[in-house]
């Protein structure tokens, strides 16, 4: 094939991203998960690791930018250079949603959670499905699956509201709640946010597959 | 010989405002191919190419080598004609008239419709005569000095040569002879400017310097670029043609579009292999 560099390039920027993807997605998981079982360690660790996920990432724009100073792609080999640096950041902030959930696990220090949690992990699933499905529609240029992920965001958005009003809800019976209930709120609505990130990613589908920029409703 | 004014008739009252208007939506279709096919003796170089080129506009064509881009170019001035066994069929009008009709003018014609070659060809003569030839030839009555500079301004060479007049137009520099030449061009007062690879000779702040040039020329003239460097068409065209060769060896547009879509998107996946460089 003519490019053949080039076109290996190209490879392993898709690659990276994917692979930027699983890290951040397994910072939600872990952060989630820590949170869940109160093991400061591994919140700890979360921070940590989340470094790691910013240097990649702009390392991984780095790649891009020289690709596109070196080789001028064009069409649809551009279309994909600018949405791995779009998506690259979003997947960079996601990792700061995750880390930002350490730290308020850490925060709490050695008390339990307000209530066991049942919602909050199921947000954290859905949002890190979302971002595994966005990136796996980006890789197949699945329109219907990116349509689909828009349409988890509704979901995972009435989930957030129902958490709130039932958090809400406790520290109005009791201003002893309040710390804890205020810590949960925080993290239910750093949850919320990253579906709003995977839902960029799937608006990104769109414009890779078609070039047309698109928001979803 | 027939009036090649005839498709502008409908401007003539707007005066000369017409031209450097900012009538968007007035953009008129200067040149005009339909169906157009072209044979080299027995072989044909281009098949049934259809497309329009509008007024103030800088319509580029790319494609690979061999793909008739260059001989689709020189049709419209006729250039094609000085060589012998060639011929067309289907219609190439100007302005709505049929440029290959029995009673036109083909020096009218070039009069009308410039060009610029790929490489720089002044005559061995001074840059004012350089600039001054065609007037005469065209018995122009007017002040001759100042149609001169005005040429030499509008092709962005006045400040560098305006106290060397008398210099012979061979001594400049590539770029400089490439800007007399436009300058040459411009100073018989054409319409249409062709440039069939006016850069490939050239380095590239000569390059940046014709690309500006070109930017500041759209806005009075309608222009025509062949180029093999897809990045300059994508800089100085408002509309991108794509053309390659058929089956049969026989140049044919692909797809043409605004220049910012060929670029990010382009219909056809033979376009998308050729300009992201994946070409067979």
């Amino acid at each position: 094939m003519a490019r053949s560099d080039y076109t290996q390039q190209l490879q392993e920027i898709q690659d990276d991203l994917l692979l930027l993807g699983s890290m951040v997605e397994k910072a939600i998981v872990k952060s989630v998960d820590a949170l869940k079982s109160r093991d400061l360690e591994s919140s700890q660790a979360v921070i940590e690791e989340d470094d790691v996920i910013d240097d990649f990432q702009m390392v991984l724009e780095e790649k891009c930018v020289d690709v596109i100073a070196l080789q001028a792609p064009m069409a649809s080999d551009l279309r994909r250079l600018v949405t791995v640096i779009q998506v690259a950041s979003e997947l960079e902030r996601v990792g700061d949603y995750a880390e930002g959930i350490a730290k308020i696990s850490v925060r709490m220090g050695e008390q339990p959670t307000l209530k066991p949690l049942i919602d909050i992990p199921r947000m954290a699933e859905m949002g890190a499905g979302m971002l595994r499905e966005g990136l796996g529609a980006l890789t197949t240029l699945d329109l219907e699956l990116a349509v689909k992920i828009a349409a988890t965001d509704d979901e995972v958005d009435s989930l957030y509201e129902q958490i709130f009003r039932e958090l809400f809800s406790f520290m109005v019976e009791n201003p002893a709640n309040i710390q804890g209930a205020t810590y949960l709120i925080w993290i239910a609505h750093l949850l919320e946010r990253i579906a709003d990130r995977a839902t960029n990613i799937a608006e990104r589908v769109v414009y890779l597959a078609t070039g047309k920029m698109k928001h979803f409703q | 010989m027939i009036n090649l004014n005839a498709g502008r008739a409908g401007r003539d009252g707007s005066g000369d405002e017409g031209r450097g208007g900012n009538g968007e939506a007035s953009r008129e279709t200067v040149l005009k191919t339909r169906n157009l096919s072209f044979w080299y003796g027995e072989k044909m170089a281009l098949a049934d190419i259809s497309l329009d080129m509008r007024e103030r506009e800088v319509t580029a064509i790319i494609g690979p080598s061999g793909c008739g881009k260059s001989t689709y170019l020189r049709l419209f001035n006729r250039m094609n004609e000085l060589i012998p066994r060639t011929r067309v069929e289907g219609e190439v009008l100007f302005r709505d008239t049929e440029i290959n009709g029995p009673r036109v003018d083909a020096v009218e014609l070039r009069r009308r419709i410039g060009m610029v070659f790929q490489k720089p060809n002044p005559f061995p003569k001074s840059i004012y005569d350089n600039v001054a030839y065609g007037p005469k030839v065209n018995g122009f009555r007017g002040n001759l000095d100042e149609l001169v500079e005005e040429s030499l301004r509008r092709a962005a060479l006045w400040s560098e040569v305006r106290d060397d007049l008398g210099k012979s137009g061979l001594a400049l520099s590539g770029g400089q002879q490439q800007r007399l030449c436009i300058a040459r061009a411009l100073a018989v007062e054409p319409e249409v400017i062709l440039m069939d690879e006016p850069c490939s000779a050239l380095d590239p702040i000569a390059t940046t310097r014709i690309e500006d040039l070109i930017s500041e020329l759209r806005d009075d003239y309608t222009i025509v670029i062949v180029t093999h460097n897809m990045q300059q068409a994508a800089r100085v065209s408002d509309r991108t043609a794509f053309f390659m060769v058929n089956e049969n060896g026989a140049g044919t547009m692909v797809e043409i579009g605004p220049t910012g879509q060929i670029f990010t998107n382009p219909v056809d996946e033979r376009t998308e292999a050729y300009i992201t460089g994946r070409f067979g």
